[in-house]
């Protein structure tokens, strides 16, 4: 019970809200399995771990109030494209459990270009003056966006 | 619920969010849980009487109704197998996953007006979206097993239900136009009244597009007749061959759990949710308390009925299981390809027009006055799509409003005797909701 106790001043403490904490959640496991479909050899495992990562996103999405892309996110990507993506591994795979080898040449290049690409994404997110500052959290019973125009569009 | 202990009880915010979605979490895995443990014995009885045999009899009495409970204790004692060839990682993994989506897409399904456990405005895409997941347990279970049989079930799986989303999806559209939004409360309201107001009654397309619908919907849950994944006769037990003990069994619950949940969606969607056939709570005055025990006891009465109709939609699928032989793989595809996807598009067309010529429906052509009526509830939405009966709105004392909501917005609608019918869009506090005939 006194942990219990404790973790919860710790988090009154902290202003803990579940907003935050499922954002980090999310974003912690977006980015970590988008690490491991990288440095996964198994193409299996990869799909399983790029499902696991665009779920992920998809939380993200839904935690933002965007219903829609988030069940979009799931419906093309999660249920369609990496089904198919399975489905023609294990179709074309001639002996199980297939292992890609990158060679380290490749990696390094890889390496380059996405440190290159993050650092400008980076630097393009924190040039948005309106996104340094915290948003406004919504108060319970604000009303939530809708898909409604683009169903009106 | 979050605003009673965070304004009544005096919870901070995040703790009654906690303890609001512990409360909706344990609930539907009551539900799954439960359901499974029920489901199962229904359907070892219901095999039995089919083939002419009794089923269990003995465990915990007269109809061994204890029997699941007797399994479920074996299988929890049961040791958990693993072969050796097997992918570790994703063959422990993999009978989560099947779960978890079943799960998850519970989260959007409605038990009666509001009692659901996230109101999306999008819940028919989501329940539909996430239930697709589903396959990819099967196909990660398949493949991790290092078994051909496996292999087989895993790949069938995979081509069958990617195939039969196509139609499912096609049939799932078609309440959706009729009603002019995705949120599955508001579908479901819409179909208040007497059973004539259910949208599979809607006309003769809607009413083909259902039998469709089911037909798809027990493929993607994988059942026979299209239980080609598991195929106990070719494959030994297809995907699942080489798991046991409580892996296995998730597997199982994942399996009932969705039966269950597209059961549920065909009520929702087709069958007037928790609308009952004959709108008991207000004939007996119900629906107008404005009490403390008034809205519960309707949503009582409408969690009876959802569950009534979806246990229904299971029972349904266990017959056909037991009545109907498996079909070949070619002819589960021709089935969905040749059959169902060409007559979901020709209906979907066909209910497209129909409510384009007679937007009220068989109902409105011949019954005018037992169409859905607008009353007046705080917390809905607004959408010019939503004109009952030919020519206007219709109050909620039975005449016509004189004032028809046009696209642009909605105008104040104040019928002579009833109370205010709509508000205009852009000082929408409230909005409308559905309400049978009295």
């Amino acid at each position: 019970m006194i942990p219990c106790y404790a973790f919860a001043s710790v988090c009154l403490a902290a202003g803990f809200n579940w907003h935050g904490f499922f954002f980090l959640l999310f974003a912690a496991a977006a980015c970590g399995l988008a690490l491991a479909v990288v440095f996964t050899d198994n193409v299996v495992r990869m799909a399983f771990h790029l499902v696991l990562s665009l779920s992920a996103t998809a939380g993200l999405f839904f935690l933002a109030g965007a219903e829609f892309v988030g069940a979009m996110q799931l419906m093309i990507y999660v249920g369609g494209t990496l089904v198919l993506l399975v489905f023609g591994v294990m179709l074309t795979a001639q002996a199980p459990f297939v292992s890609i080898a990158t060679p380290s040449g490749e990696k390094l290049l890889a390496a380059v270009v996405g440190v290159a690409l993050f650092a400008i994404l980076l630097r393009a997110a924190f040039s948005q003056p309106a996104w340094r500052e915290p948003p406004a959290v919504p108060a319970i019973g604000d009303r939530k966006p809708s898909a409604t125009p683009i169903g009106m569009a | 619920m979050v605003e009673f202990l965070t304004h009544s009880a005096g919870f901070p915010v995040w703790l009654s969010w906690t303890v609001t979605a512990v409360t909706a979490a344990v609930l539907i895995l009551n539900v799954m849980a439960v359901g499974a443990l029920v489901f199962i014995w229904a359907e070892r009885k219901i095999a039995a009487r089919i083939q002419d045999r009794l089923g269990p009899t003995r465990t915990g009495g007269k109809f061994g109704w204890l029997q699941s409970v007797a399994d479920g204790i074996k299988l929890l004692a049961k040791e958990d197998l693993m072969p050796d060839g097997a992918d570790a990682m994703l063959f422990r993994i993999a009978p989560y996953v099947s779960f978890c989506a079943s799960f998850a897409a519970f989260i959007a399904l409605p038990f009666a007006f509001d009692v659901v456990g996230q109101r999306l405005n999008v819940g028919g895409f989501f329940v539909v979206a996430v239930l697709g997941l589903e396959v990819f347990g099967v196909i990660l279970a398949g493949y991790a097993s290092a078994s051909k049989w496996s292999l087989f079930g895993a790949m069938r799986e995979a081509a069958q239900v990617v195939s039969y989303e196509v139609p499912l999806g096609m049939c799932v559209v078609v309440p959706v136009m009729l009603s002019g939004t995705m949120d599955l409360v508001t579908i479901g309201e819409k179909q208040a009244g007497w059973f004539t107001n259910w949208y599979v009654f809607h006309d003769p397309f809607t009413f083909v597009v259902f039998w469709v619908y089911f037909t798809c919907a027990v493929a993607s849950v994988n059942r026979a007749p299209f239980d080609l994944a598991e195929a106990e006769s070719e494959l030994v037990a297809g995907f699942h061959t080489e798991y046991s003990g409580l892996r296995w069994s998730f597997f199982f619950m994942a399996e009932y759990g969705s039966m269950f949940l597209v059961s549920g969606l065909a009520s929702v969607l087709f069958l007037g949710g928790w609308n009952g056939p004959v709108p008991l709570a207000s004939i007996l005055g119900l629906s107008e308390g404005t009490g403390d025990t008034a809205p519960f006891v309707v949503r009582l009465i409408g969690c009876m009925n959802l569950l009534g109709k979806a246990t229904l939609g299971v029972l349904v699928m266990m017959w056909v299981r037991w009545t109907l032989p498996r079909l070949r793989i070619d002819q589960v595809m021709t089935t969905c390809l040749k059959y169902c996807t060409p007559i979901a598009a020709v209906m979907f067309a066909g209910a497209m027009l129909w409510t384009w010529a007679a937007p009220g429906g068989l109902v409105g052509l011949f019954a005018p006055n037992r169409l859905p009526r607008l009353v007046f509830r705080p917390g809905g939405e607004i959408r010019e799509g939503w004109i009952e009966g030919p020519g206007g709105l219709m109050a909620s004392s039975g005449t016509r409003a004189t004032t028809a909501i046009g696209p642009t917005g909605v105008d104040r609608v104040q019928d002579s005797a009833g109370p205010l019918v709509a508000v205009k869009r852009d000082a929408e506090p409230y909005g409308l909701e559905f309400e049978g005939v009295r």
